[in-house]
């Protein structure tokens, strides 16, 4: 038998691009987070821990050893978890119905439901945040439907608001629980729903006992693959938010530019790397269990 | 009176939600490529069709030039990310596990797992350095940071095709005294052909859409369509945008297209 070399040798080119253009430079943001903030963006290299300190406190600018929370920090990570949980329980809302809409269909029409749910899903998530932009902007088309029916007299403001980010996150970000949520109640043993109504089961009662234990896979990918994007959203808050309606990517962003605490930045960037693998891990583990409840 | 036969698959009000979901989530878009042809310069008040965006687009030599940078960038970086996770996945694929499998997997998915955002500053960090390093700002580090974003997604087609294909048919081609290299020449890389295509196509549409790594990897004057219609979108949007991004959304629809036909037909 021939060793394993060639199989790295084939592996190699790739691997050697994505230590150098994907893996490694996040070591690297590690190392920054533990150093000074140069004067014009960049760092210097001296060792602190200031930067991870500035992330949660803040210290008086009159007496230095007056510590207290960074607010304006504490705020931004407060929002992002809302917004994206909130952004999570709309796409599931939405999905769910959806899914089983699509997975119920007769197998012609199926795909081509299933399609119109893939375009979204692969066109451009700048383009379909512009798309909603226009919609909610203060001339824009909801706000002209609504004073053409004479509704209001003078147009809602909906951008750069929180409204507005949720919004454009549950739009771009509907697709990702859609999907995994098809594939669960495409595997759906029907006649299980079938003998649940033929034991005088109520439809409610069916949808709780039997489609929803059997779609939980589904649906928990779903979650995380909706809540992981939302947690890491630049563009949509970017567009649709707005300076008073930041959230991580943002804040992340912002140290990088006007900022110019390239540590801080780092820091932050970390946070939000660790928010994901949580959520993750969380999901290895709750589907890992799962699988073995099956198997058991 | 006929009473409406009871439907398992039924649950009330489903079909509603469903609907209004479908409706939802393409009424804007729809009205984003209506507007594009209007007359006027509104977004909300319809002034007749014209055509006339579409040509301020075509006149506009930064939209020409971006969207020119753009498709350079996504042929090259979805071309070398499409050899590379070939070669990948004829390493990883088909061959019993051997150590550090799991390693080479957790690297190949890896850009799928971080926030753009991260990777956008860590790469920012990184060419920020090799910059004052080697002085070097052309479109290499646009080239490398594009290619590393496309591999997960080029691979994953291609490696699905290869668990697919028949050992026996490689076993035949040896039994009828082809080498190695022949049967991987006339064999094996001609059944692969689709998921090739299938991940170039992929890894394209990926390029083509990235805007917050390329935002914190260009050097100035290295603007892609996607970041220059985020700059644009600060200020007054005419329709004109409403034009670029109408194309911009055939182009992707063009190619979601062939990909579901390509990997549809994948069973036969």
């Amino acid at each position: 038998m021939r060793g394993h070399g060639w199989k790295w040798l084939l592996c190699t080119p790739a691997l050697i691009v994505l230590l150098l253009a994907a893996s490694g430079p996040l070591l690297i943001v590690a190392v920054y987070s533990f150093l000074s903030p140069g004067n014009m963006g960049g760092v210097s290299w001296e060792f602190t821990l200031e930067a991870w300190f500035r992330v949660f406190f803040r210290r008086d600018i009159f007496e230095p050893d007056l510590v207290e929370w960074n607010t304006a920090h504490l705020q931004v990570f407060w929002r992002s978890i809302w917004l994206s949980l909130q952004t999570t329980f709309i796409c599931a809302f939405l999905g769910f119905p959806t899914a089983w809409f699509i997975a119920t269909r007769p197998r012609l029409t199926r795909t081509i439901w299933l399609f119109l749910i893939t375009i979204p899903f692969w066109t451009n998530l700048l383009i379909r945040t512009f798309a909603i932009q226009e919609m909610i902007r203060n001339n824009g088309t909801i706000n002209a439907v609504l004073m053409w029916t004479g509704l209001i007299d003078s147009p809602i403001q909906m951008m750069f608001t929180e409204f507005a980010v949720l919004l454009g996150m549950a739009y771009v970000f509907l697709p990702l629980m859609v999907l995994p949520l098809y594939a669960a109640m495409e595997k759906m043993d029907f006649s299980l729903v079938e003998a649940g109504y033929d034991l005088y089961a109520s439809r409610l009662n069916v949808l709780w006992h039997v489609i929803l234990p059997q779609v939980k896979p589904g649906f928990i990918a779903g979650s995380i693959l909706v809540f992981i994007p939302a947690i890491g959203a630049y563009v949509t808050p970017r567009i649709l938010g707005g300076g008073r309606t930041m959230m991580l990517g943002n804040l992340i962003a912002l140290q990088f530019g006007q900022g110019r605490n390239w540590p801080l930045g780092a820091a932050l960037a970390l946070l939000m790397l660790v928010v994901v693998v949580g959520a993750l891990i969380f999901y290895l583990r709750v589907v890992g269990r799962n699988d073995e409840v099956r198997r058991g | 009176m006929a009473r409406a036969r009871f439907s398992i698959t039924q649950l009330p009000g489903f079909g509603l939600i469903a609907i209004v979901t479908f409706v939802m989530l393409y009424l804007p878009i729809i009205i984003l490529v209506m507007f594009s042809f209007n007359e006027g310069v509104s977004q909300s008040r319809w002034e007749g069709f014209s055509l006339q965006w579409y040509q301020a687009a075509f006149n506009n030599t930064q939209v020409r030039d971006v969207s020119l940078r753009s498709l350079w960038l996504a042929v090259t970086a979805s071309g070398l990310a499409t050899v590379l996770a070939t070669l990948a996945a004829l390493g990883t694929t088909r061959v019993g596990r051997f150590p550090g499998q799991t390693m080479i997997y957790a690297l190949i998915n890896q850009p799928l797992m971080v926030p753009e955002i991260v990777t956008g500053i860590a790469l920012l960090i990184f060419v920020a350095a090799i910059k004052v390093q080697t002085g070097y700002t052309g479109m290499g580090y646009l080239v490398a940071a594009h290619t590393a974003f496309c591999i997960p997604f080029a691979y994953l087609p291609i490696r699905a095709r290869l668990e697919t294909l028949d050992h026996a048919l490689e076993a035949a081609a040896a039994d009828l005294y082809a080498s190695p290299i022949q049967a991987f020449r006339y064999i094996t890389l001609p059944l692969m052909v689709p998921g090739i295509l299938a991940g170039f196509m992929l890894g394209f549409v990926i390029s083509l859409d990235t805007v917050v790594i390329t935002e914190f990897v260009k050097s100035a004057g290295q603007d892609t369509l996607p970041t220059y219609m985020l700059g644009q979108l600060r200020r007054t949007v005419t329709p004109e945008m409403n034009a670029i991004a109408t194309l911009f959304l055939a182009l992707s629809l063009v190619i979601v297209t062939a990909f579901f036909l390509i990997t549809r037909t994948r069973g036969r």
